[in-house]
């Protein structure tokens, strides 16, 4: 049946990319994703991943509105938003430091780092702090391996990590 | 777009080198140190020594040794400088004319580059990732032309059938046969797929692939897809991955532009193109069903099979779904043929595989030897052992889905048999080493840690099975385990291994269960220096004496 409603001429064609009320350029440069991926509800990964780009982090009412411009039901979108360690749905931090926790940086002491960083922060791995300057994040495994331990302090990829030279970074950060 | 039109880019572009050519590695390992700042700074020595006509610095991807990196090559086979800083730039140039480079020689006649047989990696650090006139100068696209242009699809099949070739995502499916299956499967819309979901902690050999030479995985896509009837591909690709991901998206604009992809491949009949899907985390997604789901923009939940994708895969159509490792073998089978290829590695394995040789080993990086290779001799003689002479305990392979191989078996060749035996997996090509210092039991528990975060929650005895292993763990780890709780572990990992529905769970306990067997004194250990007794030496419930008097004896 919803086969053949969609194909009635009736349901207005879909206008431009809109402003949202907001007036949040932001939402434009969305809701162009949607339109290269032709509000396809399969695209609904690859918009999560700009909605995070643009926004830092995926706040329910954004997951709503990719629901909605999407036609799936928010509970899709908020199964996988959630089911996806990529997609945040809380603020991070303004500087990030990820810990990768692989097998080979594991083994050449990257617990030794999580526990001096936790140290330092005061919050654990995955958490932010309270006065929202320091993310620790875990990766699962970064591919660095021939460098291991490997760190990524603001998106830079750092090699042979020593304890001392992360925590001095992590330090100027929380000053 | 045709052969001549290939050798006419080759020959325009090999005419364009300058008599020198200085390779940077600008792989994601050397990047992260710096590689790009060194290239940049060589580009400027050059200029500055009024060398620009005659010398030209080239980025190139992974040159393998990436525990040295970064690394800088003088032309083929010239000098190999490891760990160059940006102030080694002007000696370096200046060593082109006779004078002394400040930065470390590497020994390019080290059995770490001796040893190997490259033909995945035969391009990665020769040529230039994000020109595709790089890769068509060394050959590059014509096993693509020739199959489309004077083979029949299932002619394609037969060949890489009598290569031998087996998936080298890890569970080593005969890939000409996983081939001819989609082929003969009627339907109206087919799908290649190129699984770049590495992820398995340890192993980079996909990402190393893809950012050093990711025209040979689309040529090898492309070729499959014209085999099997498929006219869409997608790469599958790890969010974790960016500069793979550019360089690819660079490698699919390059080719549609020169008609290699899109519309008319080569002028004929056949289309083909390629979208990149970019994952968001999720181990369970290099699992072939979860991963079509993720394509299709849902939770990446396996589902049981059969139907295999095969059969019914993406949105319903057949689908063929190989790794990156798997493609990137493809043009050489074709252009050097299947004879060839079967002359390599073992008689149930063949051909070569791609390493990533981490962990307690002096050399680590990315090497690629021929089957069968003794584990010996790509840890002690290529890795060069554990640095500061400590001694090999054990090599993981596998990741988490495999299991640690004691150091007396060194001797055991790699392939995918051998490995099987001795309660492990080729896998997709992680190779961690580890030393005495490395207690296996937190090993195992590290891994266990892994499967339960990365299961998705789909089926039971994954979902809950891989807790209760990981509580166990953590419980003999902290020295408050007993030995029935050894006997626990073991019956629950036999559980998770037969009744899960997918890889990831039937796979989760094969790092215990390789530790149980090879290193079951570390669990006793744990055991009876601080726990209480074992339970043959235990007081069944009301059978008198009461348990706290035992322990009073144990002191």
């Amino acid at each position: 049946m919803s086969t053949v409603a969609s194909k009635e001429p009736e349901s207005p064609p879909r206008p431009a990319p809109r402003a949202h009320p907001s007036g949040d350029n932001r939402f434009k440069m969305l809701e162009a994703t949607m339109k290269r991926h032709q509000y396809q509800a399969d695209a609904l990964i690859e918009v999560l991943h700009t909605a995070q780009e643009l926004f830092g982090f995926l706040e329910t009412d954004l997951l709503l509105y990719v629901a909605h411009s999407l036609k799936v039901p928010p509970s899709r979108v908020f199964g996988v938003a959630t089911f996806y360690h990529f997609f945040s749905l809380k603020p991070q931090g303004d500087h990030t430091c990820v810990i990768c926790m692989g097998t080979a940086c594991y083994v050449k002491g990257a617990a030794n780092l999580v526990s001096t960083v936790e140290g330092l922060c005061g919050v654990k791995l995955g958490e932010t702090t309270a006065d929202g300057k320091v993310s620790l994040l875990a990766a699962r495994c970064l591919g660095a391996c021939g460098i291991a331990p490997a760190v990524v302090l603001d998106g830079d990829v750092f090699g042979n990590t020593a304890a001392e030279g992360l925590h001095e970074r992590v330090k100027g950060w929380l000053s | 777009m045709d052969l001549t039109d290939l050798l006419e880019i080759a020959e325009k572009e090999r005419s364009a080198r300058k008599p020198t050519m200085i390779r940077c590695c600008t792989a994601a390992g050397c990047l992260s140190q710096n590689g790009q700042a060194i290239k940049k700074a060589l580009t400027d020595a050059v200029a500055e020594a009024g060398l620009a006509s005659e010398v030209e610095v080239v980025g190139v991807g992974c040159m393998g040794l990436c525990s040295q990196g970064p690394l800088v090559q003088v032309g083929a086979d010239g000098p190999l400088y490891e760990k160059v800083t940006t102030e080694d730039a002007p000696s370096i140039i200046a060593a082109l004319q006779g004078g002394q480079a400040t930065a470390k020689t590497g020994d390019p006649l080290h059995p770490f580059f001796t040893r190997q047989v490259p033909v995945v990696l035969e391009n990665s650090g020769r040529i230039n990732p994000e020109r595709i006139e790089s890769y068509i100068e060394v050959g590059g696209y014509q096993a693509l032309c020739h199959v489309v242009r004077e083979m029949q699809p299932l002619e394609v099949c037969a060949v890489i059938t009598e290569s031998g070739l087996r998936g080298r995502g890890g569970a080593g499916y005969p890939t000409g046969l996983k081939w001819a299956t989609v082929a003969k499967t009627e339907a109206e819309r087919k799908y290649v797929v190129c699984n770049a979901d590495e992820g398995d902690p340890g192993a980079f050999m996909d990402r190393s692939v893809l950012e050093s030479d990711p025209h040979r995985v689309l040529e090898g896509m492309a070729i499959a897809a014209y085999a099997v009837g498929a006219s869409q591909g997608y790469v599958y690709v790890r969010g974790e991955y960016p500069l793979a991901i550019s360089r690819l998206k660079t490698a699919i604009s390059q080719a549609r532009r020169l008609g290699i992809l899109g519309v008319g491949v080569f002028e004929t009949r056949f289309d083909f193109r390629v979208d990149i899907r970019i994952g968001a985390g999720a181990f369970v997604c290099g699992e072939e069903t979860a991963l079509m789901r993720s394509i299709e923009g849902q939770r990446g939940t396996p589902r049981p099979r059969p139907p295999f994708p095969a059969a019914r895969g993406l949105w319903g159509f057949p689908t063929l779904i190989n790794n990156v490792e798997t493609l990137a073998n493809i043009a050489p089978i074709v252009t050097r043929g299947a004879d060839w290829f079967a002359g390599i590695g073992m008689p149930k394995s063949k051909g070569t595989k791609v390493f990533a040789l981490a962990g307690k080993v002096s050399n680590t990086g990315l090497i690629e030897v021929p089957m069968g290779t003794p584990l010996r001799t790509i840890v002690e003689e290529m890795g060069g052992g554990v640095p500061e002479g400590g001694r090999v305990k054990a090599v993981q392979t596998g990741g988490p889905s495999g299991g640690c191989i004691p150091a007396d078996h060194l001797d055991t060749p790699v392939d995918y048999e051998s490995l099987a035996q001795l309660g492990s997996i080729m896998g997709s090509g992680g190779m961690i080493v580890m030393d005495e210092a490395d207690n296996m039991v937190e090993i195992a528990r590290f891994f266990m840690e892994f499967c339960m975060d990365e299961s998705c929650g789909k089926c039971v005895p994954c979902r809950a099975g891989t807790v209760q292993i990981h509580r166990i763990l953590s419980k003999l780890s902290a020295g408050e385990g007993t030995r029935e709780d050894i006997e626990t572990l073991r019956d629950l990992c036999d559980m998770v291994k037969q009744t899960s529905l997918c890889g990831l769970g039937q796979s989760a306990p094969n790092p215990v269960l390789s530790t149980l067997r090879y290193y079951r004194h570390e669990y006793d250990a744990l055991v009876t220096q601080t726990g209480p007794p074992a339970p043959s030496d235990r007081p069944q419930d009301g059978a008198g004496r009461p348990r706290g008097s035992q322990k009073g004896e144990g002191r």
